[in-house]
């Protein structure tokens, strides 16, 4: 935080203009919380009732307007791995790559400019492509693996630049240290530099975990059910999804009123969801960070 | 041997970086394959033929003059170019009207014989009917099946995928809808996340920035379809109630959603931005005895302008991209719309509200792919501009 330097000023009018402006920005800055406070205690309140041991384990019953939403829980999860499986390797390589081996080449202001574009791509394009490419080119059909391709696509941009940004944050001098000491390049990476940057690298894949799991468009053609109680025995079996699951109920469930308490439940595990991540990426990061302090 | 393998792990290093650049030239590959046969499929229903009269000047009718016709809003084959004659519609179900059940044959065997003759007596006819009731020796013209033209497709001003005998797709409802309500959107976050990103780089205590940030991260952690759940519930019947409206599910409401969805990458963008003035130059202005509020308004917002521009240009971006939330809260109406206060429809939710109940390979399903290039050609351009104006910077 930079020190403010209040410069003098006797005029008064200026000073009134300045007080005016700031109560507005704080004004503006507050109500952006509230904004987040309205729709979590909102869902939370009405959701809390919902929650219990039974919805949380049971399948949906009676037209969903009863029961439990389980089978979404499973699937959300299944998504999330199947998703990371894939996505996190080839992320954290490729983020190695473009930082300590092409770092000012062509090569890698090509693939960081791609890896921008691909990151721009509204979701519901990421659901056409992989209804095109997996679920119908590669006959994978409605399965955990083409939406798990599709979800780590998605995520890849994600969990590239933030490993990116993690080995950017690294001090040089670690990297020549460890090559004067004879390490060639990828010991360094492997021996200094990757464990330094770790727990950064740990707090952008959580997150992106948070993004996976909440994501919707992308598996309405890939992946999810509308209603499936059985829970999956392979990677080529279709599930219900958690995120798909608040749509339906919310919208074209067969009596949207009855099961208004079953999505506002949902809703409120997805928010969990969301709050946990948060709290998971934030609490590593000071850990972390405290950490290497006292280090 | 150790030499081999680091050569190794570079070369899969650097092959784990080009699959980003891999997704996007595949994504270009198959959303023009599925798409490219819309401009090859014919303007009326598959299996379907359309019969005029042999005396008919009229040879051929573009999809949008059938749909009107069958609309009832077309009325003399004047209009679409013909002699002064007004249209006969016949469908298959009015043949009844002309010909009793005994003359049609109880299994229905003398319906080519009696359409074709049909055909013949009036002048005025358009005969709709299934391929397989047209015989070798039918006595009329058959219209050819035109294609569907790109002028039809990004002229149009209807889209109605399921209208018989001429679906329509027409662009121009969805894309107006995608940005009325993305401009909508923008309008009403904009002024908020400057005011939030200005209040975090200059006023803000470390303290207030440290509980700020956090619920900013939140906003953009919160999924689009819980947005969606909570702009139903909540925002549909407020402004439903606020405004009088018959129906709560506005573009003004899928604005209002997506404003919300918009603030975090506005406010992070505009932030970093503003935290990029150099030092020097803001204890310039304050040396030179400007307030702290003059010091931001006429050297921190001018100065990281290109950041404000990125910022307002990727929160379009997402507006535009963005599909579960506002297929939600906008009502789904593809209609062209007048003001804020009527259900629009969007692409993407057109997309995501559609695809599911169209067979692969016909013309609503390539209608989509298309409408899905669309919106990759829109991003594209957004994420290449963000790059110009990035680089402008430095100059």
């Amino acid at each position: 935080m930079t020190p403010v330097i209040q410069a003098k000023n006797t005029d008064r009018k200026k000073r009134n203009s300045q007080a005016i402006a700031f109560t507005i920005f704080k004004l503006m800055s507050y109500s952006v919380v509230a904004i987040l406070f309205i729709i979590l205690g909102f869902i939370v309140i009405r959701g809390i009732g919902v929650i219990s041991w039974d919805f949380l384990t049971k399948a949906p019953e009676e037209g969903m307007t009863k029961g439990g939403i389980f089978p979404a829980i499973v699937g959300t999860l299944c998504l999330v791995a199947g998703s990371s499986i894939f996505s996190f390797p080839i992320g954290i390589m490729s983020g190695i790559y473009m930082n300590e081996y092409a770092t000012e080449s062509k090569v890698a202001t090509f693939i960081r400019i791609m890896t921008n574009n691909l990151s721009g791509v509204p979701s519901v394009v990421f659901g056409l492509f992989g209804m095109a490419l997996f679920v119908n080119t590669m006959k994978f059909g409605d399965s955990i693996l083409a939406g798990s391709l599709t979800l780590g696509l998605l995520s890849l941009p994600l969990v590239i630049r933030t490993t990116e940004e993690s080995l950017k944050a690294i001090d040089k001098s670690y990297r020549e240290g460890s090559l004067a000491l004879g390490a060639t390049k990828l010991q360094t990476i492997q021996k200094v530099v990757l464990p330094m940057a770790f727990p950064n690298i740990i707090t952008g894949l959580i997150l992106s975990i948070g993004r996976v799991s909440g994501e919707t468009a992308p598996i309405l053609f890939t992946v999810a059910a509308y209603f499936l109680p059985k829970l999956p025995t392979s990677i080529f079996n279709q599930v219900m999804a958690l995120p798909y699951h608040l749509y339906v109920i919310s919208t074209s469930g067969t009596d949207i009123e009855a099961s208004r308490g079953i999505a506002y439940g949902t809703a409120l595990v997805l928010i969990v969801i969301v709050l946990l991540v948060n709290l998971l990426a934030n609490g590593l990061r000071n850990y972390f960070s405290k950490k290497v302090k006292t280090n | 041997m150790k030499r081999f393998f680091e050569k190794l792990v570079e070369g899969a290093l650097l092959i784990s970086g080009s699959v980003t650049s891999i997704t996007i030239l595949l994504i270009i590959i198959f959303l023009f394959k599925e798409a490219s046969g819309l401009f090859h499929s014919p303007v009326i229903e598959e299996g379907y033929e359309l019969a005029l009269n042999k005396a008919n000047p009229v040879k051929k009718l573009t999809s949008y003059q059938i749909k009107e016709i069958f609309d009832g809003k077309i009325l003399n084959w004047d209009e679409v170019g013909g002699k002064n004659e007004a249209i006969e519609l016949v469908r298959l179900s009015d043949l009844t009207k002309y010909y009793s059940e005994a003359e049609l044959g109880s299994n229905f065997e003398n319906i080519p014989a009696k359409a074709s003759e049909l055909t013949s007596k009036h002048p005025g006819i358009i005969l709709f009917l299934p391929t397989s009731y047209i015989k070798k020796n039918f006595n009329g013209t058959l219209l050819k099946h035109e294609t569907l033209i790109p002028g039809d497709f990004f002229g149009g001003k209807e889209w109605y995928p399921t209208a018989s005998p001429s679906p329509q797709y027409g662009l121009l409802p969805l894309l107006l809808g995608t940005l009325w309500v993305s401009l909508g959107a923008i309008l009403l976050s904009l002024p908020f996340g400057i005011a939030v990103a200005v209040y975090l780089a200059e006023i803000a205590s470390m303290k207030v920035r440290n509980i700020l940030k956090p619920v900013i991260e939140l906003l953009a952690g919160i999924p689009s379809v819980v947005y969606g759940f909570f702009g139903l519930v909540i925002i549909v019947p407020f402004l439903q109630r606020l405004f009088n409206l018959p129906v709560g599910e506005t573009a003004l409401t899928g604005s209002v959603v997506l404003g919300i969805m918009a603030l975090p990458t506005i406010i992070t963008v505009a932030e970093d931005a503003m935290r990029t003035v150099p030092r020097a130059m803001k204890e310039a202005s304050l040396a030179l005895g400007a307030t702290h509020w003059q010091t931001i308004y006429k050297v921190i917002i001018p100065y990281s302008k290109s950041g404000i521009t990125s910022a307002a240009v990727l929160g379009i971006g997402r507006a535009i991209g963005e599909t579960m939330a506002v297929l939600m809260v906008t009502g789904n109406a593809a209609v062209i719309p007048h003001t804020l206060l009527e259900p629009v429809r969007t692409i993407p939710a057109t997309i995501a509200a559609e695809l599911g109940e169209t067979a692969a390979g016909g013309g609503h399903y390539q209608a989509l792919f298309m409408l899905g290039v669309i919106l990759f050609v829109i991003t594209m351009i957004i994420s290449i501009s963000i790059e110009f104006i990035g680089k402008k910077k430095y100059q």
